[in-house]
């Protein structure tokens, strides 16, 4: 048997490395070493249940499992063979346990081809790479295809580039191929940088070498003798896994001088980033990689001209890599037959904001909105109304009701008015008001916006002041057409993709969400309750037990009454904090 | 390690390693594989469930046979242990009684292999929903 543990970042943070102690320790009291084996394996995507423990051949799935269960997993289920059932998953909605995540309405619509071994082998053991065909795609086309039968096979394969934009990998590949150069690079773009977005990262921790691998299909494919991955130093375990990996795979002589006897060499080294969001951006990646400060530059020349080092440079996103050696394994018509028309394959997506089921998963390009959120994600939390769903980070849109039927892939989602992006996908409820989180967004961008051209330095900050205006009661109609004017403007004149799709977020609210700011602006009102300078509080007499606990807590003194009679809110006295909302436990505070 | 030179060799290192995996695997797709399940209760083990339980797997890898072994818990077959229950895909499930290590390789070489029937069957007496 085997316990297999995962150690992605989530659920390492609550404790799975000590959970893996504490089973090593039952197992070897109870005598059960030989016959049972602990793996740390990459994230199994479930995030909400973490940490999770899966015991194989039966398949069990675990979660939420602390130190302390160690101990009955194993007394109970290794040894007895007997479930412990109150570590199971519970459906939400018939209250059933549910052992085996095949039955799992997370799991059930997913189609894992990127996360293949996420969460299966171990990923700081190149054999179970090995083991699950790995290094047999490169060993297959360095010794049977030529660069271009490589490259013409990924071509029709459909993949397309999943770091945002879509562009068609094997073009790209071609392109920097069709250049002669004395030195070439294949350069991975690790640096994952919008909120809440953690697919890069778990694929690195899960399955570092089906990375490698493809980073040395693409070095033979296009001419290169060097892979360099750029990764954000925040992830430290994403770092050490890859390095583990790059040192097994020159042990086997998969990576080095040579490989496999043919004439292909091809090295691999890391490159740290500081963690800024423009650094995502394939230009200002390459100048951060050269030691000068993370800023973009005019295109053309494209990296597969001159990149790294003024040297053709193929430069792709983590999951784009990791589609790469099944291609190969399974041909490119198996890829393209999975997908819509014109987008292949499947798309990781980080799910968070108010679902039941946060977590990674990986589903077949086409699926809908509607799917993703209410089966995969298992609806809103604590059964509120669905408002909207931002896809594509800071550089995409909010969708709302209207959109959760529409197949998404790359252009569906842009004719919506969002974009694909790398794949953040944050739910909101009706709780959320939709002015705030589009200053959220542009707050991250103003803070993130690299200075180098005006339109985003200058503009984004202006957008920022606007909508704190707009937020703080003081806008006016006025406002909106502003908003919209400069939107337009940063988005036709920025030098790089940053600038170029940051007013989207604003945009695609102002379009799906426009009643919400004029209410913002006319009524001064915000109906999810957010903008707290908008908001007014009352007592409401009859709910009120003069118990004193509001006015002894309000700062301004604003809040006056005898003991045991209803109290009363002194509106110019009030400066909307929300103590008092906060502290009554009668819910006597009426918030509008 | 040793350096791994060739596509041959390659191919011969992930022979020698998919064993390993061989479990996991197969716990993906339980429903197309024929399932046994070993009674491992206190009363199973204790008539030696665990023993005829590493004999199956062993035989099972050695032999290649589409087939996953599972514990379980109490069947209920107190009386005739241990027991285990062979469940082939669209059949309904049999259940074989005193099952040692030399009825475990009869089990596998004339039912599963064969689907003849052999001695020691219990009859069905619940249903599971």
């Amino acid at each position: 048997m085997q316990l297999l543990v995962c150690g992605g970042t989530g659920c390492q943070a609550s404790a799975s490395a000590t959970i893996v102690d504490k089973l090593n320790e039952s197992l070897k009291a109870h005598g059960l070493t030989e016959d049972a084996q602990v793996v740390i394996t990459g994230c199994f995507g479930f995030c909400e249940k973490g940490p999770i423990v899966k015991v194989i051949p039966d398949n069990t799935f675990y979660t939420q499992v602390t130190p302390e269960d160690a101990e009955e997993i194993v007394a109970e289920h290794i040894l007895k063979g007997r479930r412990v059932s109150r570590l199971l998953y519970e459906d939400p909605e018939t209250k059933e346990h549910v052992s085996d995540s095949k039955h799992m309405g997370f799991y059930q619509k997913q189609m894992r081809i990127a996360l293949r071994n996420c969460g299966f082998i171990d990923p700081e053991n190149i054999d179970e790479y090995i083991a699950r065909d790995g290094y047999s795609a490169l060993a297959q086309v360095i010794t049977e295809l030529t660069p271009d039968q490589a490259i013409d096979m990924l071509k029709q394969s459909g993949l397309r580039g999943r770091g945002g934009a879509g562009f068609p990998a094997g073009l790209k590949w071609e392109f920097t191929k069709n250049y002669t150069a004395d030195q070439k690079y294949v350069v991975c773009n690790a640096d994952e940088g919008d909120p809440g977005a953690f697919m890069d990262r778990s694929i690195l921790e899960g399955d570092p070498n089906s990375v490698i691998e493809a980073m040395a299909i693409c070095g033979y494919c296009i001419g290169a003798n060097k892979g360099v991955v750029y990764i954000r130093a925040e992830y430290p375990l994403a770092i050490h896994r890859l390095q583990v990996a790059i040192e097994q795979a020159n042990e086997y002589g998969l990576l080095g001088k040579n490989i496999l006897g043919t004439d292909f060499s091809f090295e691999m080294e890391l490159r740290y980033g500081a963690g800024a969001f423009v650094c995502g951006e394939e230009t200002a990646l390459i100048a951060s990689m050269e030691g000068g400060r993370g800023e973009p530059n005019f295109k053309p020349p494209f990296p597969a001209e001159s990149g790294y080092n003024k040297k053709p440079t193929c430069v792709n996103n983590v999951e784009t890599f990791a589609n790469v050696p099944v291609i190969y394994l399974k041909g490119p018509e198996w890829f393209s037959s999975i997908g819509t028309e014109k987008s292949k394959g499947t798309k990781v997506f980080a799910l968070a904001g108010k679902i039941n089921n946060v977590g990674l998963i990986e589903v077949p390009m086409g699926i809908t909105l509607r799917e993703i959120i209410f089966e995969i994600g298992g609806g809103i939390k604590d059964g509120k109304k669905f408002k909207a769903v931002q896809t594509g980070g800071p550089s995409g849109g909010c969708l709302t009701e209207k959109d959760l039927d529409t197949p998404i892939d790359f252009d569906s989602l842009l004719a919506a008015g969002s974009m694909m992006g790398s794949g953040g996908m944050i739910v909101m409820d009706e709780d959320d008001c939709m002015v705030s989180i589009a200053k959220f967004y542009l707050e991250f961008i103003v803070e993130e916006s690299c200075g180098k051209c005006t339109p985003c330095r200058v503009g984004n900050k202006r957008m920022l002041e606007t909508l704190e205006k707009i937020c703080g009661g003081k806008g006016d109609m006025e406002d909106l057409d502003n908003l919209r004017n400069m939107a337009h403007v940063i988005r036709d004149t920025s030098l790089c993709g940053l600038g170029q799709t940051s007013p989207n977020p604003v945009l695609s609210t102002l379009d799906n969400f426009y009643d919400e700011y004029v209410a913002h602006v006319k009524d001064k009102k915000c109906e999810a309750k957010q903008c707290k300078a908008l908001a007014t509080y009352t007592i409401i007499p009859e709910a009120c037990t003069g118990c004193t606990v509001c006015a002894r807590n309000c700062p301004t003194d604003a809040i006056t009454g005898e003991r045991r009679q209803p109290h009363f809110i002194n509106q110019d006295l009030c400066i909307r904090c929300g103590v008092c909302y906060t502290k009554c436990k009668f819910n006597a505070i009426l918030v509008q | 390690m040793t350096k791994i030179k060739s596509l041959d060799e390659l191919r011969q290192k992930k022979q020698q390693l998919e064993q390993s995996l061989e479990i996991r695997e197969k716990s993906d797709h339980p429903e197309s594989m024929i399932q046994i399940k070993v009674a491992m209760a206190t009363c199973g083990i204790a008539a030696g469930a665990r023993t005829v339980m590493n004999a199956l797997v062993e035989k099972i890898r050695n032999e290649k046979i589409p087939a996953v072994v599972t514990q379980t818990g109490c069947m209920g077959y107190c009386y005739a242990e241990p027991t285990i229950e062979v469940k082939k895909p669209g059949q309904d499930p049999v259940v074989f009684s005193y099952v040692d290590v030399k009825k475990a390789e009869e089990i596998i070489d004339k039912y599963i292999r064969n689907n003849e029937l052999i001695d020691g069957i219990l009859p069905a007496n619940y249903q599971t929903i």
